[in-house]
């Protein structure tokens, strides 16, 4: 009997929202109360550095293929000793959507996600970091890691200089 | 002091006082509606103005009166400008018949609680509330958009649906009483209230104001999912308030009207009267609140349907056994 069911079905919704009012609401205040991030909750990015107080970053670019918002620009330059670093690093937080595909992509662990998901600016220009806002003291997540133990040995020592090496190769010596 | 002046100054009071406590209640039913709403959505509510939001019906007022008043292009510029006031009028007007209390001596002269005691109060309010759909109507026609005057069309379709079931559904209440008089109606309740007697009549008049005043179920003429916000899409600033208000101060004056037809008004042990009465109208402004937290919006169809089929024959047949049973009795 239709009129039996749908007299059921209004009280049982009458009765789910009356249930309702009595229940604690799930709103959390935001500035009053914070909700704390799981450790791997994707916010802020930071460049950090290896064990040795050096910065990880070689500016390989990948970063800056990887984003699909194009956020991430940056300039390589090398010290003296061949060894590459980011002349300048800019990450435009009002484009980035933090998707972490920079921080998949880095070979060296230098840019990583925190959980700092608090940053919101006036002026939209403040939200534009340079690499002196993004750079911090730590290691970040892999503490151990340190990129120039385990690659690039030939920045430390001069190309060819390391024992079981060949000096390098002139290519243009190579051709037929 | 003359014995007319005293009279005129007491009803001027009386007047005074029903309109600050209707406007303040249908002012605090909007918070109470959007905090019980959010509690029924496990959320919070406003609860940023004053402690537990209880200033927020203030700051809404402000932010209303200090909008921009925006009239559109092409529309008609007095029925535009009266609409508003067509729609809440009414809404107050019939709060005059409804007796809120038992009458009180004061300055040695009883002073019945009821603004006009008319003996014609039930047509007067039917009446008036038919009336009060034309603020609807005009409302949306005079805006010159799509979207309100869909919304003025279904308001209309809407009356034309409920209001037979609504009178049809009161007519069990003056057989019981024989009057037509609030007054009579409600003392006629003093003992057992007609709710007792008349079940489906108090259920057809329940559904019947709720779309009277437009709420969900029954929202077709504002119905914002589909029409925008209806006949007072193109309303800003105070005079959308005035809708606003009119509508609630429509649940407050229809609540009081369940509560004279079928709860016994005022009646009611331990409490005095108008604490009662109060009590019934919140009781009813609350069943609302928590209606449109349940409810989805019925279909224009759906709407005629069951007011055409289902009320009016329910009601009509209401009424013939209320006869055969007074008649036996």
């Amino acid at each position: 009997m239709p009129l039996l069911t749908d007299t059921k079905a209004l009280l049982l919704g009458f009765w789910t929202t009356w249930k309702h009012i009595f229940r604690r609401p799930v709103t959390i205040e935001y500035p009053d109360e914070k909700r704390v991030p799981y450790p791997r909750f994707r916010a802020r990015i930071v460049l950090t550095r290896d064990p040795d107080g050096g910065e990880r970053c070689v500016a390989c670019y990948l970063c800056s293929a990887a984003c699909p918002v194009d956020c991430i620009s940056m300039q390589a330059a090398e010290t003296d000793n061949g060894r590459r670093f980011a002349a300048w690093f800019r990450i435009n937080f009002s484009r980035c959507i933090f998707c972490g595909l920079c921080a998949e992509a880095c070979p060296t662990m230098a840019i990583q996600m925190t959980p700092d998901y608090e940053i919101c600016k006036r002026e939209i220009m403040d939200l534009v970091y340079e690499k002196e806002d993004l750079l911090i003291s730590g290691c970040g997540k892999d503490p151990e890691y340190n990129f120039y133990r385990h690659a690039g040995i030939g920045v430390v020592n001069r190309r060819g200089g390391n024992p079981d090496e060949e000096p390098p190769v002139d290519p243009r010596s190579l051709m037929p | 002091m003359s014995n007319a002046t005293l009279d005129i100054i007491l009803l001027l009071a009386k007047i005074a006082l029903v309109f600050f406590v209707i406007l303040t209640m249908a002012a605090y039913l909007v918070l109470a509606e959007r905090r019980i709403l959010a509690w029924i959505q496990d959320r919070k509510g406003p609860n940023r103005v004053g402690p537990q939001g209880l200033l927020q019906p203030l700051a809404d007022v402000i932010k209303m009166l200090t909008k921009e008043d925006v009239r559109p292009a092409g529309a008609d510029k007095w029925l535009f400008y009266l609409a508003p006031a067509m729609a809440a009028i009414p809404a107050i007007l019939t709060f005059a018949v409804i007796p809120f209390g038992a009458p009180v001596i004061l300055f040695g002269r009883e002073l019945p609680l009821v603004i006009s005691d008319l003996n014609v109060g039930l047509l007067f309010f039917m009446a008036l509330s038919s009336i009060a759909v034309y603020g609807v109507a005009i409302g949306g026609w005079a805006s010159n958009s799509k979207y309100a005057l869909l919304g003025s069309i279904r308001g209309l379709a809407q009356l034309i649906s409920y209001e037979l079931s609504m009178g049809l559904s009161l007519v069990p209440a003056v057989m019981l009483s024989r009057s037509f008089r609030l007054s009579d109606i409600v003392n006629a309740q003093a003992h057992v209230p007609f709710i007792v007697y008349q079940p489906l009549a108090f259920i057809i008049f329940l559904i019947s104001i709720a779309a009277e005043c437009k709420r969900i179920p029954f929202d077709l003429p504002e119905a914002e999912g589909e029409l925008v916000a209806g006949f007072h899409t193109e309303y800003s600033g105070m005079r959308f308030g005035l809708f606003f208000v009119g509508e609630y101060i429509n649940v407050i004056v229809l609540g009081g009207l369940a509560a004279s037809f079928f709860l016994g008004g005022w009646h009611g042990p331990w409490l005095p009267a108008p604490v009662w009465f109060i009590v019934k109208v919140l009781a009813f402004a609350v069943f609302f609140i928590w209606m449109r937290g349940t409810l989805p919006r019925l279909r224009y169809d759906q709407l005629m349907h069951f007011g055409w089929k289902v009320l009016t024959p329910l009601a009509l047949i209401n009424i013939l056994v209320t006869g055969w049973w007074l008649m036996l009795r």
